[in-house]
């Protein structure tokens, strides 16, 4: 009896298990594996040679650009975009006029693709003829030429990713403050408790595991939301705006070496493996889930 | 019951026979082609009509051509499909990828193909300077196509308007500074309405600043494209005059440029002059609220743009029927008449003279002057950046012009940087 | 959805005026670029950088964009795509999520540590590798190319594996008493109990499959597999120099089914993500 449903319970999971071996684990060993290969030419397998790889990766300032820009986008868009979302979660959830509407506009940025609105962005940014600008000077300010100045374009980029991000969180905080138990927000009442003492004490602590939630997925994005980029400024100039995953991008689909582009995604993965220990070694345990 | 079955049989048989035989006769040759598109206007309905004109003329051959993006997507897309089921047997890519292409071991000369004097006679017709960025060991790889160079647009009111010659624009690089500075309209509180003049910086940048390098009597690379010059003492002169325009003159935003909204801006009036590629040239006349002018690119110590744009390339690995009705299509796409009707659809030049001397495009040309410039600015032209790993290299190119443009380096220093990085690149290849 | 005396609670349902007029802001911050979108789409191009409240509307931008594009095609592709990874997500999800929350066997704790891992191992970031084996596979440019790297989603098993674990024990025994099987358990009782979960689920999946881009840009070639996103991006690609009514007429083209959903069920869609419990 035990026998078969030790069975039965490895047939239901053959099939994810499967797929997830295909897409997932055996490439994850190859990336490392061919980490230490040439770049094949003319369909000829590329030589084992090493670390070299690595050490080409050591040496190049772009890696080192990129990597930094990475570091940025992340410490910048994840706070940023988790604290709006909850701000906005709040606001939806409360006695708003016109609530619908506005949860409708938060939201729509999880709707547009973003290789699409990109565009849009570009007309808000571009210099000259923009929205942005038009509008500053109209109030007499400077316009900027905001990706095209090295240091306005990953900026420009965090602002966009952030207006991506926000609305998609706000929903789980939604979803949360939603079902959140409501006699101690009375209990608070009857203490007169103020608002932000009654937010401290008692809506922050329990959208802790939506938080937590939240902030492992909007890291993860960080390394892999790169769509704008193709279109607002292709991670120039001068690299000032290129991200990880777009460099990989770029070494595999545009210079053919996908022996360097497999060396880069070992580091990403190595820095992915950092977020899952931070996530289950370190925050799991400061938080209590369900 | 039984003794019917042979007939029964037979008659499968004949008919499987027939099925067999018309199939035999009908056996079209399929041919799949990618193309990029890299400028404005809609390009893909044109080349559509192109291939249904050839399709009808070789009712034995069935194309299908595939729009595939930029320059960068159609060479991976291309070659993706070339290790695919459906492979493409020929395709227009990048004229500049040849090395890169020959590499990878992926097209054959087109010296393969040609044999009779007709052929010959044909591959000679071209423009000698379209065929630079397709000669390789003494072989021809791409036959032009798509091709383009630089020309200024330039705003025939904006020059009236500065108390310019509208006739008579900028031929040198100090006439373009003088003219840049006068058409430079600020408002009362000093902020620019109009820029003099705006060279894009973004998307292709490396291609810009060959026009620079060529005006100042430099080129990039050999044709071999095995040794890059970016540190040559005309290069960085030619890097930090583009630097210039912007942070000495004041005549163009500093920083970068985008390359797509850069026509916006022109048609807008928000720059009076703009370098861009010919291939806009259809879309601006189509869209343009005012009197423009198109001129060639003003002189330093001579005339000069890059040719541009995209090359017929045919695949290794197609069987000698598909290489055959590939040359074919290939020839047809490049014959006076088409390479004509191409040019005035989409600003692109006619790839050979007979094209200009067909009726309709000299007609097209008379009317409508601006289209030749290109063809006339041919003759100063030179290749394109092409190289062996060419999009690295000219990543690197591309990147040290902006940090120039950006102000993050100097001219000289960001190029002998380029240039080390190159040469370590391309060592392998020499 | 909010009792009376709840709302009155000054903690939570409070909001003071400066607050309100923020989130307006914020709102119309929010939706400007699809504003814009309309903007553009509908008026003559040279409106597009000039505000005037009586600009002419125009749909030629709608046949254009339609004419330069085979939006019908993309659209199919998508909707095909997207279908084709929901349906194949939920069967191996729940299979899976079933086996996790309700089966003992030998290596659990291993198998969940494998699936886990492929919330941070995106496929986006494998796209060098995954493209390595479905050219092997000869799938390059295929529908099913694009969809099976996503076929069997952590997030998934995983909200399902919490999900299927709250069903009360005493329910599956019933059903086993009754006479089913494994599967007519899992089926009649688990599948029932989650069906908000279901369709949280669903609405993420759909959101995300209809807007991704890089995976599809690498994996298809030609219109026969290209997704609106891709079909979007070459079509209104910088390089071609952009004009802007063009690109947002053929945006809300691409978006405007997902957009619809949306607004039909976007009071379903926050209520599902309650009961979901994806907090």
């Amino acid at each position: 009896m035990n026998r078969t449903r030790q069975l039965h319970a490895w047939l239901l999971l053959l099939p994810a298990l499967a797929m997830l071996a295909a897409f997932t684990h055996i490439p994850v060993i190859s990336t490392l594996f061919n980490s230490f290969y040439e770049s094949p030419i003319a369909g000829k397998p590329g030589q084992f040679i090493g670390a070299d790889n690595f050490r080409f990766v050591l040496d190049d300032d772009i890696f080192w650009k990129v990597l930094w820009n990475n570091f940025w986008y992340a410490l910048i868009t994840v706070p940023a975009s988790i604290a709006l979302s909850l701000i906005m979660a709040i606001w939806v959830n409360s006695r708003l006029s016109g609530r619908a509407i506005i949860r409708l506009a938060y939201f729509t940025p999880t709707v547009l693709p973003m290789i699409a609105v990109a565009n849009i962005w570009l007309f808000f940014y571009t210099p000259e003829i923009g929205l942005i600008n038009n509008l500053l000077e109209a109030l007499g300010f400077e316009g900027q030429n905001w990706l095209g100045d090295p240091d306005l374009a990953l900026p420009s980029l965090m602002v966009m990713t952030i207006w991506k991000e926000a609305g998609f969180f706000m929903i789980f905080y939604l979803a949360a403050l939603q079902s959140m138990d409501t006699s101690l927000y009375e209990a608070a009442a009857i203490e007169n408790a103020g608002r932000w003492q009654t937010f401290k004490r008692i809506t922050w602590p329990l959208l802790m595991p939506t938080t937590l939630f939240i902030l492992i997925n909007a890291l993860i994005n960080a390394f892999k939301l790169v769509d704008h980029l193709f279109i607002l400024t292709k991670g120039g100039p001068n690299n000032a705006s290129n991200l990880l995953l777009y460099y990989i991008y770029e070494n595999a689909f545009s210079f053919f070496d996908t022996a360097y582009a497999a060396t880069l995604t070992s580091i990403l993965l190595f820095i992915l493996a950092l977020l899952a220990w931070f996530q289950f070694g370190f925050l799991d345990k400061k938080v209590h889930y369900r | 019951m039984l003794r019917k079955l042979p007939s029964l049989g037979r008659a499968v048989g004949l008919s499987l026979a027939t099925i067999g035989f018309s199939s035999a006769l009908m056996a079209k040759t399929e041919l799949t082609m990618y193309y990029p598109v890299a400028v404005g206007g809609p390009i893909t309905k044109v080349v559509d009509n192109m291939i249904v004109g050839f399709e009808k003329k070789n009712p034995d051959i069935d194309v299908t051509a595939i729009y595939a993006g930029n320059y960068n997507d159609a060479r991976i897309k291309a070659l993706a499909a070339l290790s695919s089921g459906k492979p493409a047997q020929l395709s227009v890519m990048f004229s500049i990828d040849v090395h890169e292409l020959m590499d990878q071991d992926a097209i054959i000369p087109f010296d393969e193909l040609v044999k009779t004097p007709e052929d010959k006679q044909w591959l000679n017709s071209f423009y000698p300077t379209l065929m630079q960025n397709g000669k390789a060991q003494g072989k021809t790889w791409g036959i032009p196509f798509q091709r383009s160079t630089i020309v200024m647009y330039y705003n025939k009111d904006a020059f009236r308007a500065a108390g310019l010659d509208p006739e008579n624009p900028p031929k040198n690089w100090d006439e373009l500074v003088t003219a840049g500075k006068k058409l430079t309209v600020r408002n009362s509180s000093g902020k620019v309405q109009q820029w003099g003049a705006m060279i894009p910086s973004t998307g292709y940048p490396y291609w810009m600043f060959s026009a620079l390098t060529k005006q100042n009597g430099a080129v990039l690379m050999n044709q071999d494209g095995t040794e890059t010059y970016f540190n040559k003492p005309a290069v960085v002169e030619a890097l930090s005059f583009w630097k210039d325009l912007g942070s000495k003159h004041r005549i163009m935003p500093d920083g970068t440029i985008e390359w797509g909204t850069l026509r916006q801006n022109f048609l807008e009036q928000k720059t009076a002059i703009m370098w861009h590629s010919t291939g806009n040239l259809t879309t601006v006349k189509k869209k343009a609220k005012f009197d423009f002018g198109v001129a060639m690119l003003p002189a330093q110590k001579e005339f000069g743009s890059p040719t541009g744009g995209g090359n017929f390339y045919i695949f290794k690995k197609s069987s000698a029927e598909e290489k055959a009705a590939s040359f074919k299509l290939v020839q047809y796409m490049t014959a006076p008449k088409q390479a004509a009707a191409w040019s005035e659809a989409t600003g692109y030049m006619g790839v050979s003279e007979q094209a200009y001397q067909t009726k309709a495009l000299s007609r097209y040309v008379d009317n409508f002057p601006p289209a030749a410039v290109a063809k006339d600015q041919l003759k100063y032209a030179t290749a394109e950046l092409s190289t062996h790993q060419a999009g690295r290299v000219r990543k690197l190119l591309d990147d040290a012009i902006q940090s120039v443009l950006t102000g993050e380096q100097g001219a000289e220093q960001a190029l002998s940087s380029a240039q080390k990085q190159s040469d370590r690149i391309l060592r392998r290849y020499r | 959805m909010m009792t009376g005396a709840f709302s009155q609670v000054k903690g939570i349902g409070y909001i003071s005026l400066p607050e309100r007029l923020a989130a307006w802001l914020l709102g119309f911050l929010w939706i400007l670029p699809l504003l814009f979108a309309f903007w553009a789409a509908f008026h003559p191009s040279e409106y597009t950088t000039h505000f005037d409240l009586f600009a002419p509307l125009t749909l030629e931008h709608f046949v254009s964009a339609w004419d330069q594009a085979p939006f019908a095609r993309y659209m199919l592709n998508t909707i095909v795509i997207t279908t084709l990874i929901l349906v194949c997500q939920l069967v191996l999800c729940t299979l899976a999520g079933f086996a996790l929350a309700r089966m003992s066997f030998k290596g659990k704790g291993l198998v969940m540590a494998l699936v886990m891992m492929q919330l941070m191992v995106m496929p986006e970031v494998l796209i060098v590798e995954n493209y390595k084996t479905l050219a092997n596979l000869e799938l390059i440019d295929s529908w099913l190319g694009v969809g099976l790297p996503y076929m069997a989603s952590a997030f998934g098993i995983f909200l399902l594996r919490q999900t299927f674990a709250t069903v009360p024990q005493a329910l599956d025994d019933a059903a086993r008493i009754e006479g089913c099987s494994l599967l007519q358990v899992l089926w009649k009782v688990y599948v029932p109990q989650a069906r908000s979960v279901y369709l949280a689920y669903a609405l993420v999946s759909i959101s995300y499959h209809w807007n991704n881009f890089l995976w599809p840009l690498v994996v298809t070639n030609t219109e026969a597999s290209r997704p609106l996103t891709v079909g979007m991006a070459i079509f209104g690609a910088p390089e071609s120099g952009v004009d802007w009514p063009i690109i947002c007429a053929g945006t809300l083209i691409a978006v405007s089914p997902l957009l619809a959903a949306f607004l039909i069920f976007q009071k379903q869609f926050v209520q599902s993500f309650m009961k979901a419990g994806i907090k």
